[in-house]
């Protein structure tokens, strides 16, 4: 375990290799998460008692509105708290790979691949539930990480990082003309497809959580597993073989988790963007860019991003509330422009 | 554990796409020495030493370790006795010193090991031995080019490997720079045994620090042994196209070149 120390001496050489403050950091991130989700069982259109609050969590006295309000809650900020971890791994790993610090899953075209399953499979096969859509997501999410990372291939050297991004902003916008050719003259499909493409957790249900832990659990592993190898990997292809990684195989290794953490994300809340990039810049900056500790922090920024979107959504909305994919957006953008012209945005 | 390797190419062709660079090299890596890979620019120097080191897949011909093809090892257990320094290595943004040294252990890490603290006082060592314990908390962005590139060769260190392959290991640094690297990789040979093959530039340095020279010329190897045997003024004609003068270095009493060119020369 880390000792939880401010500041590393130099006589205490180990310290070295544990970013600044990690331990720090981390007690932080965990206070702030536990504020998040606290925030998220208690505040919405309708803010619910201390004692509410404690019946919901024992489930006791079920029938009251407001234990059942807090008890959907529940479900719901767990939920969030997957998504934003599995976004921000799955940035992180994009990113690492591609060697691009603007790369969020999106740019290897893996969201509209699977935007395009959803709406096929809603236009031609009139298909409407949480478990059909994140099979067809998973599907086309991972045809078109195959179909991009095939054409990123090809030519000299490999999967290079300028060939993967070039092949998947050509491969999306290609992919989302097909998505709106398909939209435009079935107004059912259009309806459908609105509701789930703006990204909303509001519809996370024990049951899509159920589906999603599998996957959210061999994303992780994947991502950790591979940290130490993509450390190397950042040093360049050439320095990464020297030291016994396989670049190829393992590129491949960390986009496969990438897709499958992205693509359920999507298949289950819709396309929600900017975490991946806001939950890892935020992480880099406070302690550089070794994996070992960028991915688990990032996880955790991602889940408290999120989750803290989503309050936030549901206070602003009231009564109803604004989609969690509106407010990251919201959120994210100027942030993210900050953080660019404060040049500190750390490239790879 | 003993660190006596016998590397060795046969027939080696290689290159890039279907253009063919090196044509049918053979040589042997003296062991425990350091060899110098000479030539002109673009004669397949870098080419050779990536190839050795199974960055680059071989066309034809075999490369073998202690009589095992290198492709038949592991890759991280060839990355525990053979280490490369690329001629222009990736390097990332805000990544502290340390952080970049510690990436060398690499392959002396398993999945559940972890940092052990063998890795730790590697790089403590490595970081000491070039001169850069004092850099070891700052990013890399803030050092010059020279101190970057004594981090580069501590992060080679560090995989502390018995044959060391490096590519220039000493551009982008002046005079002073070049001799003091110079000078601590033959401190590393001679304290450790390590095998060290490089590509260097400067010919008269090579002759000073080499055991053993190979000078290579449109991808082939057109001639090999001591410095005082192999640099004859024919030799650097033949190879870089140069008239020259071959005199003895008044410090080492290696052979030291003295190119000729248009201008300038007395009668
Ligand atoms: N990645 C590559 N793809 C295609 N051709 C390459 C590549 N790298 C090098 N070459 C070509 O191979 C030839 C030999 O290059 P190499 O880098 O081995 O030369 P070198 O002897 O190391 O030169 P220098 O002294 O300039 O470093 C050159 O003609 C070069 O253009
Ligand atoms: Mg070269």
């Amino acid at each position: 375990m880390i000792k939880l120390k401010s500041d590393s001496s130099p006589l205490d050489k180990n310290d070295r290799h544990v970013p600044k403050h990690f331990s720090i950091i981390l007690l932080a991130g965990f206070i702030l998460l536990i504020v998040t989700v606290i925030a998220s069982l208690v505040l919405g259109a309708r803010v619910v008692s201390y004692q509410e609050l404690m019946d919901g969590l024992s489930f006791q006295n079920v029938d009251s509105y407001g234990a059942n309000v807090v008890q959907k809650r529940i479900s719901r900020t767990v939920f969030g708290l997957c998504c934003g971890a599995a976004l921000a791994i799955s940035g992180v790993l994009m990113q690492t790979v591609t060697r691009n610090p603007l790369a969020d899953p999106s740019i290897l075209g893996v969201n509209t691949g699977a935007a395009l399953f959803v709406v096929a499979g809603i236009s031609f096969f009139q298909i409407s539930t949480a478990g059909q859509y994140i099979w067809l997501a998973l599907i086309g999410a991972s045809i078109t990480a195959v179909f991009v990372f095939g054409i990123g291939s090809m030519g000299r050297g490999g999967a290079t990082p300028i060939k993967l991004v070039l092949a998947g902003a050509a491969t999306s916008a290609a992919l989302s003309s097909l998505v709106t050719a398909i939209m435009i003259p079935n107004l059912y499909a259009m309806d459908q497809f609105r509701f789930w493409q703006v990204g909303s957790v509001g519809s996370g249900s024990w049951q899509s959580i159920i589906i999603f832990i599998p996957f959210l659990i061999v994303g992780i592993m994947i991502a950790f597993i591979s940290a130490p190898a993509l450390n190397a990997l950042a040093l360049g292809d050439d320095v990464a073989t020297g030291l016994g990684v396989r670049p190829g195989l393992l590129r491949a290794f960390a986009i496969g988790a990438g897709v499958i953490l992205c693509g359920v994300t999507t298949a289950l809340a819709g396309p929600i963007g900017f975490i991946g990039l806001l939950a890892t810049h935020s992480m880099r900056l406070l302690v550089g860019s070794d994996l070992r500790f960028l991915i688990p922090l990032s996880a955790l920024a991602g889940a408290i991003i999120l989750t803290f979107s989503d309050v936030a959504g549901r206070l602003i909305g009231s009564p109803g509330e604004l989609e969690v994919g509106i407010i990251t957006a919201f959120i994210g953008a100027p942030i993210l422009i900050l953080l660019a012209k404060k040049s500190k945005v750390r490239s790879l | 554990m003993s660190n006596k390797h016998v590397f060795r190419v046969e027939g080696l062709v290689s290159g890039y796409e279907n253009k063919t660079i090196i044509h049918g090299i053979d040589l042997e890596i003296p062991e425990n020495k350091i060899s110098v890979i000479i030539g002109a620019n673009g004669c397949g120097k870098s080419t050779l030493l990536k190839t050795m080191a199974k960055l680059i897949k071989p066309t034809e011909g075999d490369i073998t370790l202690n009589g095992k093809a290198i492709n038949k090892y592991p890759s991280k257990q060839l990355a525990r006795t053979v280490g490369i320094l690329p001629q222009t290595p990736v390097v990332p943004d805000g990544i502290t010193v340390a952080d970049l040294v510690g990436r060398g252990r690499f392959p002396h890490q398993t999945l559940f090991s972890g940092w052990t603290k063998k890795d730790y006082e590697a790089v403590e060592d490595a970081m000491e031995f070039m001169n850069i314990i004092e850099f070891a908390n700052l990013d890399i962005d803030e050092l010059s080019g020279g101190q970057r590139q004594r981090v580069w060769i501590a992060m080679a260190l560090a995989q502390q490997t018995d044959i060391l392959f490096l590519d220039e290991p000493t551009t982008f640094l002046d005079i002073t720079y070049q001799v003091e690297i110079l000078d601590l990789l033959t401190n590393l040979n001679q304290k450790h045994g390590t095998t060290i093959v490089m590509v260097l530039h400067d010919i008269n340095l090579s002759a000073r620090y080499a055991d053993h020279i190979f000078a290579v010329k449109d991808g082939k190897l057109i001639a090999e042994g001591k410095p005082a045997d192999v640099l004859t003024s024919e030799l650097v004609k033949n190879v870089f196209e140069l008239d020259s003068v071959i005199i003895q270095d008044p410090v080492s009493a290696t052979p030291l070149v003295i190119p000729k060119g248009r201008y300038y020369v007395n009668d």
